[in-house]
């Protein structure tokens, strides 16, 4: 198959389209803008439903409606416009329905700017909405790894009647890179059991909700949320590791923070310097047994992100205190260059390191101090 | 048990309803606009392919009552939710059924905007002046001076602005195809409703574009009324400030005979 050169959003809308996408609901907002115009043209020519809703509250909505229906849909957006959808997504959770939502971050809070960060991190992985509930998220650090996420998406939110959130940054959504495309799927509209699209004659009436008013029912719902959680940790954690088999320091970061971290640890290799690199794919589930085991045979971690450490909470929640754990991270739409995450490695694996300090504040002060 | 000779009943359960009982309160007139929702879809033979969709409000369980898929929005986002199902299924009926914090306050974006892309779905907008599930609170259609636990002394319009009047409103949008306000308060007001949700319906069928009818509607609890005193209440105080009528009846609506 030949490679052809794709910017990054477009890619994700097509890749979607060839997942057998039926239905997209969206709003404009930078960086994210053009998988929405891309499938402005490209769904009414298949046939399929695109519609610009009047705000990310009703774009999300129209996905639950939709999904509620049983099609394979999808929405997309940037950071202030995910906020505005959480209401929504605590929704579709609670009604237990598929999903895809794909969030090409940008720096913040507040209306904050439009170059790439990784900052909506805890947002998308603990929740963001309100409720008990476990998103399935992906975090792809290339165009081609967006489109592979984007066609697993869909199936991964079916099989666990979930939704599947996709975290990049606009850098990502921006960039062209070559890329292959996937084949072209035929839609096949699944008849789930439990999806409302009308009774014909067919069976009995179905209804979806998230309302369990009886505490114990609720109970019950979460207990099934947590359940099905257990599995998805279980089989579903997928990340890429680089020069691990003899690392002695690993970096880990997810997205284009791990991107730039892979350069930084080829050119530590270079020198000499024995570091490996793990890039979380599945950032929720996270790999945390993988860092278990890692822990058990390297001198330390450093744990590279662009926002303030979000992910290092949950590394360290692998680590146990174990190894030290060492933090860098840029802010607000700065992303790192592969030499400040190079001298960062050489800072790591030529000092002593102690379990004591904590790494964010370290790293705060030596911002701080420059 | 009493049992009915069949040539005497004149009342029974339409096929529309399941046989869940209702919660609403005695004198609710929530109850009374589902049943002529049921009877409706009924007639048209379409329960088979309705979905409903129901809305944060007293009317939240109205997935219990019918014999028709349904799911149940977050507050306010109904016709989001309707639009998402009717534009991957056309050929299905879907309406939502919202009350009058739901579709004017909270959700007044969303009904906008469905009214204003012509979405063939249908509205049962329920306006009982206030927020009845949460026990009473002032609502964008309490009218001036009205009493609610958060405007204790009335709807002061200096502080706290104006009732809003939806149908007029939604009847500027070109996309809407049929706008419609009745009332709930006596047998023939109720009859005209129900013909008017016929319609409504009908103009969805047709591909007419976005249909809502208004219903003018009780809450005796949280007015503090007796049934019947809640329904001379919208007779007297509530038809002068909304007036019953037509707002939007596009040439497509106006041709539906019944
Ligand atoms: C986002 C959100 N805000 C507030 C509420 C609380 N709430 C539940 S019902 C309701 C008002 C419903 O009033 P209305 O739509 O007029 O329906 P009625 O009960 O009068 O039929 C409110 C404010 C909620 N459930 N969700
Ligand atoms: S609170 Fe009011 S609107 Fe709600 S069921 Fe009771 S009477 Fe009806
Ligand atoms: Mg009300």
């Amino acid at each position: 198959m030949t490679r052809e050169l794709w910017k990054g959003n477009e890619a994700i809308a097509e890749a979607a389209v060839r997942a057998g996408l039926e239905a997209y609901f969206g709003y404009p907002i930078t960086p994210q803008t053009e998988v929405l115009e891309y499938l402005s043209r490209r769904m009414p020519e298949l046939g399929r439903t695109f519609l610009q809703a009047e705000s990310e509250l009703g774009a999300i909505n129209m996905v639950y409606g939709a999904a509620c229906a049983g099609v394979r849909v999808m929405s997309t957006s940037s950071s202030p416009g995910v906020s505005l959808m959480m209401e929504g997504l605590s929704y579709i959770a609670g009604t237990e329905i598929p999903a895809v939502l794909v969030n090409v971050m940008r720096g913040g809070p507040g209306l904050g700017n439009i170059a790439p960060s990784q900052a909506d991190y805890s947002h998308a992985v603990h929740g963001g909405g309100h409720g008990d509930y476990f998103p399935i998220v992906l975090a792809p650090a290339s165009v081609q790894e967006a489109i592979d996420l984007t066609v697993l998406s869909f199936d991964l939110a079916e099989k666990y009647r979930s939704i599947c959130m996709i975290i990049l940054d606009g850098s990502i959504g921006q960039m062209m890179e070559p890329i292959q495309m996937p084949e072209m799927k035929p839609i096949q509209r699944k008849d789930w059991e439990w999806a409302t699209n009308g009774k014909m004659g067919k069976r009995e009436r179905r209804i979806l909700t998230s309302i369990y008013l009886d505490p114990y029912a609720e109970e019950v719902t979460n207990l099934r949320l947590l359940e099905r959680w257990k599995h998805i940790q279980q089989d579903e954690v997928r990340y890429k590791e680089y020069f691990l088999d003899d690392a002695e320091f690993v970096v880990i970061g997810f997205g284009t923070a791990g991107r730039v971290a892979l350069s930084a640890v080829r050119a530590a290799r270079a020198q000499g310097i024995k570091v490996g690199l793990l890039r979380p794919v599945t950032v929720s589930p996270f790999p945390h047994k993988v860092i278990d085991e890692l822990v058990q045979r390297v001198q330390g971690l450093l744990v590279v992100e662009m926002n303030t450490g979000q992910m290092l909470e949950d590394v360290r929640l692998s680590v146990k205190g174990r190894v030290p754990v060492e933090f860098y991270g840029r802010l607000g739409g700065v992303v790192p260059f592969p030499d400040e995450v190079l001298s960062e490695i050489q800072r790591v694996a030529s000092s002593r390191l102690s379990l004591e300090v904590n790494p964010r504040e370290e790293w705060f002060e030596r911002m701080m101090a420059h | 048990m009493v049992t009915t000779a069949p040539n005497n009943l004149v009342y029974e359960r339409p096929e529309g309803f399941t046989d869940t009982p209702t919660h609403y309160c005695p004198g609710c007139t929530h109850g009374v606009a589902h049943r002529l929702v049921a009877e409706v879809l009924e007639e048209m033979g379409v329960l088979d392919k309705t979905i409903g969709v129901a809305p944060v409000g007293c009317a939240v369980f109205a997935y219990n009552y019918f014999e028709t898929d349904f799911v149940e929005a977050p507050h306010g986002r109904a016709p989001a939710m309707a639009t998402g199902i009717k534009r991957v299924m056309p050929e299905r009926v879907v309406f939502t059924y919202q009350g009058d914090g739901d579709l004017a306050s909270i959700g007044m974006g969303e009904i906008v905007h469905a009214a204003a892309r012509g979405e063939n779905i249908t509205v049962i907008f329920i306006n009982n002046a206030n927020y009845g599930m949460t026990g009473g609170q002032m609502a964008p259609t309490t009218l001036p001076g009205m009493k609610t636990t958060s405007s204790p002394n009335g709807r002061d319009v200096e502080t706290q602005g104006y009732p809003i009047r939806v149908s007029e409103m939604l009847s500027t949008l070109d996309g809407a195809g049929y706008v419609v306000r009745r009332s709930l308060h006596d047998p023939k007001n109720i009859r005209l409703a129900k013909k008017a949700i016929r319609i409504a319906f009908e103009t969805q069928i047709r591909g007419l574009g976005f249909s809502l009818v208004e219903l003018l509607s009780t809450c005796p609890v949280n007015w503090n009324m007796k049934p019947v005193d809640a329904l001379k209440f919208v007779e007297e105080k509530m038809v002068p400030y909304f007036p019953l009528g037509d707002y939007k009846l596009s040439a497509g609506a106006a041709q539906i005979k019944i």
